[in-house]
């Protein structure tokens, strides 16, 4: 009994993750928290509305928002990993992390910045602009949608379960092997970064196909594709990227997990393994996954800047190409996150070449966004304030970008800070501020009202000042020979004051972060409803609607005649024209709520945690669970309805419209 | 008002606290304070390509800055608002030019500093090229001089004035060797060598690092590269010899382990201990499972003619380096595995 008792303990604490009281705050906090998500959901009685209206629904819109909540949650963590390791180098020989705490850290900081904040928050704002910019009722499969989002979910909480659980990965966001593998990486944390990244990358790949084909198929009549929105023209340039970057990743990681499975030796040292390999190939899809996430923020860009300089996009035709010449020159230009890997003169000139020619198109956007305001009348709202910020941002982070891309002086640059500053510049500068601009210029369109700007412009300024406090020193320091992911340095170094200023930079940012929470609370309780639906003047189709926008979208199908089809009309009425005719009330054809996506994600959950642990007497149900759901579904024909013209009717006038 | 009264005050501060900052940060950019050939021919490339890239954005950054403030929608603000122009093939023509012939010109200039810095290219020199084997452990550095038949840990010495040829490979997870004032940077990769020339033209102590990311104590693998004269490395060289000090195959298994390490100088090395390390993975690689154990037996039976042919000192004698190379205070030679008395070393 006592030797089972004993068996028992040492089970949990090799199971659980203990011995830091970081850890344990975390433990008791995730607990509390869901204590008390759960105590409120009984009080209020929200179990039915949570299951009717967020688990099982496919509308797009609502999809989308649970997207930007998971990702501004991740936001959160991300950022307290970047503060933990700001605290950690802010002075030489700091004890606040040991090293390999201090490695976990920004692993996790990488993936889930780049997987599991990034990727939704593009997603999100995909799924509540695309279906309204295009004239659609929702995405051309929205059970996939709403199967994609929940694969999204479980993926980043099974990864994220490693803080607590099992341990997390510490072998960097890209996990290079052999230190991957077991022989370098024996416990579990390598285990839940391949399933976490696995299972919400199969979404990722879901939601590529599923916007590729609505785009192409479901654009309102008369949308000819010279008429396309530039945000969807983003998007479409996005997806392209998708398809073919993930399923290069997925099979990368599925060798990694036979490696430390199955002993197989692809990327092992012996064996005939070959770990450059794994290099390559992970670099295939990371350096495309780049520009996944940077080509909507220019699409964001590209709507704002139009919106607020009340003008149209300067050099449209320009700016479609130049998206999608990136979305595929971005598969030629892998081999310069490894210049120093020596694979000889010929190779790194070729990819160095390659890499410098994508600052052709991206240059020309940014003259084209230039050209945009010359002779508009800008207004600075807060999207537009995050747009002309992300100009200059842009332009230096492009310049250093150019600067590394050059081989032989990428030998002095590479894995060194000035590299962290560089990308951090570009996917905050870009990616980041995009995001921002586009969820404060679709957040009426979202809950119906406007964040409030004074708040938003101080979190603006925090976070800008932040931004370049952190980040310049870093491009100093890294020149002075500091490498990435180094947990502690002496004193004799001379890098405390850069590193000491940059941590002064990363918490003002994260004051800006808590700014724009502050922004989010404020304007909820103090809530100014929009009536207009269109509360910035702006141009594209989503504005003609109620915000928030109906279930069915648009009561009648809209015809489009022209490339800003919205602006064009208001123009037309205020010049006293008719506005354009509609098409009679008729019943709405709807897709059903389904809570087959939930619970095969869950399924998929169960299954990615018995790998993780190797234990397949879990992960075997969890894939019978998975087939029978597929079954479920294919065997449902329960799966659409009508909205009558009486119910559309109603909605339309309570929202003030005649129809 | 009091918002705009405060953020000038804040901006005021960082700026103040930047300047100071960077200030006494610029001293010191060891990227730009090169001291060989190929350091300093990759500064001139830096400047080069900082250059182009000023060149851009210098205007650009004007532009934007004059568009913002011009066009802002204020009242009584006579620039011209042109609401639909959004097209000019002439402008489009010049902003898809300027980009292309810059992107053109810095395209040259890398073909060129690219075959010419090519990092297994020999450094011109009436001098014969000193050949130093790195080997990256974790988490220490191996430096084999296989002319003069000794190693170094976690430091290096080489004569100045005098190409050096290092030999790199990893027994373990993939690192790089980067000394920045000499030049930069190759990856260390278990399995193979990888060649890279390197040339101190003044004396002095260079920092050294591992720029790839290995696991728990990556923090500690720098290390010191000393350039010193040609008469006091031979010297050094002796000395080294003379102290006795041999790593044996065993030795290096035992170094091999994971671990930090302080510096050691060893007065002799196992024959052939470089290219079984790097042939220890390599030999096995694309052939079947069977001749990985040949090529083990072979390395075995090596070895063994090795010993009987006494060339094998017996033993580890490895110890702690003499005092006018050590840097570091007292301490066993490696210390192994330990998860916290790492934490507070300095360099």
């Amino acid at each position: 009994m006592f030797y089972m008792m004993e068996d028992i303990g040492s089970f949990v604490s090799w199971f659980f993750v203990t011995g830091d009281p970081l850890i344990y705050g975390a433990d008791v906090a995730i607990t509390l928290t869901s204590v008390a998500i759960i105590f409120v959901l009984t009080f209020f009685g929200k179990w039915g509305w949570l299951y009717r209206e967020w688990l099982t629904t496919v509308d797009h819109k609502r999809v989308g928002i649970m997207y930007i909540i998971a990702a501004l949650l991740m936001l959160f963590r991300g950022g307290v990993d970047a503060l933990m390791m700001r605290t950690q180098l802010a002075f030489p020989n700091m004890e606040f992390l040991a090293p390999e705490h201090y490695n976990e850290v920004f692993t996790t900081h990488g993936v889930i910045m780049i997987l599991f904040m990034a990727m939704p928050l593009m997603f999100g704002l995909f799924n509540i602009a695309v279906p309204l910019q295009l004239g659609a009722r929702d995405v051309a499969f929205p059970f996939l949608n709403s199967l994609s989002f929940w694969l999204f979910f479980m993926g980043a909480m099974l990864f994220n379960m490693s803080f607590v659980i099992g341990g997390s990965p510490n072998a960097g966001w890209l996990s290079y092997p052999p230190l991957s593998e077991m022989t370098g990486s024996p416990g579990v944390g390598e285990d839940f970064y391949i399933w976490g990244i696995q299972i919400s990358g199969i979404g990722s790949l879901m939601t590529g196909i599923n916007f590729i084909v609505t785009i192409v198929k479901m654009r309102a009549p008369g949308m000819t594709w010279s008429r396309v929105p530039i945000f969807t023209w983003s998007v479409l340039s996005s997806c392209i990227a998708i398809i073919v970057a993930f399923p290069v990743l997925t099979v990368t990681l599925a060798l990694l997990f036979l490696d430390r499975y199955l002993g197989a030796h692809f990327f092992t040292m012996d064996g005939g393994g070959n770990s450059m390999m794994f290099v390559n190939l992970i670099w295939m899809w990371g350096h495309p996954e780049v520009y996944i996430v940077v080509l909507p923020a220019f699409g964001i860009f590209s709507e704002v800047v139009a919106a607020f300089s009340k003008k149209r996009l300067f050099g449209y035709g320009s700016m479609v190409f130049a998206m999608l010449s990136i979305s595929i020159m971005a598969y030629f230009t892998w081999l310069h996150h490894f210049f120093t890997m020596g694979s000889g003169a010929n190779v790194n000139l070729f990819f160095a070449i390659s890499t410098m020619i994508i600052a052709i198109p991206t240059g020309v956007k940014i003259f084209n966004w230039l050209f945009t305001m010359f002779r508009g009348r800008i207004s600075f709202t807060t999207p537009m304030l995050w747009t002309i910020a992300f100009i200059p941002c842009f332009i230096v982070g492009g310049m250093t970008g150019v600067m590394l891309s050059v081989a032989p002086a990428d030998f002095q640059f590479h894995n060194s800070y000035f590299l962290i500053a560089h990308f951090h510049q570009v996917l905050i500068g870009g990616v980041a501020f995009g995001y921002f601009a586009g969820l404060y210029y679709w957040w009426p369109k979202m809950f119906g009202f406007k964040l409030n700007e004074t708040i938003g412009k101080w979190a603006f300024w925090i976070w800008n000042i932040g931004f370049y406090v952190c980040f310049f020193p870093q491009y100093i320091v890294g020149l002075d020979g500091m490498t990435r992911r180094l947990s502690s340095y002496s004193w004799d170094t001379g890098w405390w004051a850069m590193n000491f200023t940059s941590t002064i930079g990363g918490f003002l940012m994260g004051i800006g972060f808590l700014f724009q929470v502050w922004q989010i609370a404020h304007s909820i309780k103090f809530m100014e409803k929009d009536t207009t639906g269109d509360p910035w003047g702006a141009r594209t189709l989503e504005w003609s609607i109620p915000s928030p926008a109906p279930l069915y979208n648009f009561a009648t199908t809209p015809l489009v005649t022209d490339r800003d089809d919205w602006w064009e009309e208001k123009e037309r009425i205020a010049a006293g024209k008719m506005p354009k005719d509609k098409p009679r009330l008729e019943p709405i054809h709807m897709p059903k709520n389904s809570p087959i996506p939930f619970i095969q994600s869950v399924c998929w959950f169960i299954v990615g945690f018995g790998l993780v642990f190797h234990w397949l007497w879990i992960a075997i149900p969890g894939f019978i669970g998975i087939a029978l759901t597929l079954l479920a579904h294919s065997f449902n024909y329960d799966t659409d309805y009508y909205i009558p013209v009486d119910e559309i009717r109603q909605t339309e006038a309570n929202a003030g419209r005649s129809v | 008002m009091r918002i705009s009264k405060m953020l000038r005050l804040l901006t005021t501060s960082v700026v103040m606290i930047g300047t100071i900052a960077l200030v006494s940060g610029c001293k010191s950019m060891i990227v730009f304070d090169p001291k060989g050939p190929i350091g300093s021919q990759q500064r001139d490339l830096i400047n080069i390509t900082m250059l182009l890239c000023l060149i851009i954005l210098v205007p650009v950054m004007l532009i934007f800055a004059w568009i913002v403030w011009r066009f802002r929608d204020r009242k009584g603000n006579d620039a011209p608002y042109q609401p639909v122009w959004s097209h000019s093939t002439k402008l489009e023509v010049i902003w898809w030019s300027i980009p292309i012939i810059v992107i053109l010109i810095l395209a040259l200039v890398t073909a060129h500093y690219t075959y010419a810095l090519d990092p297994a290219k020999p450094i011109a020199s009436d001098k014969k090229a000193v050949t130093i084997q790195a080997t990256s452990l974790d988490w220490k550095w191996l430096f084999q001089y296989p002319d003069q038949g000794i190693a170094t840990v976690n430091y290096l010495v080489i004569p100045a004035k005098t190409p050096i040829k290092f030999e790199l490979t990893s027994d373990g997870p993939m690192n790089s060797f980067w000394v920045p004032q000499l030049g930069g940077m190759i990856y260390t990769m278990s399995g193979m060598a990888t060649t890279m020339f390197l040339q101190a033209d003044e004396l002095g102590n260079y920092m050294g690092t591992g720029a790839n990311f290995t696991g728990r104590d990556f923090a500690k693998m720098g290390f010191t590269t000393k350039a010193i004269a040609q008469a006091d490395f031979d010297k050094w060289v002796n000395d080294a010899k003379a102290s006795g000090n041999a790593l044996s195959e065993e030795g290096y298994q035992t170094l091999a382990m994971p671990g930090t390490s302080e510096q050691m100088t060893f007065a002799s090395i196992p024959d052939g201990l470089f290219h079984r390390i790097v042939h220890e993975y390599s030999m096995s690689r694309g052939a079947p499972p069977g001749y990985t154990r040949k090529a083990q037996t072979l390395s075995g039976e090596k070895k063994a003619e090795h010993t009987e042919g006494g060339q094998l000192p017996p033993g580890n004698g490895a110890q702690k380096d003499s005092p006018d190379m050590s840097s570091t205070g007292p301490g066993h030679a490696i210390q192994m595995l330990d998860h916290h008395t790492h934490m507070n070393h300095g360099k």
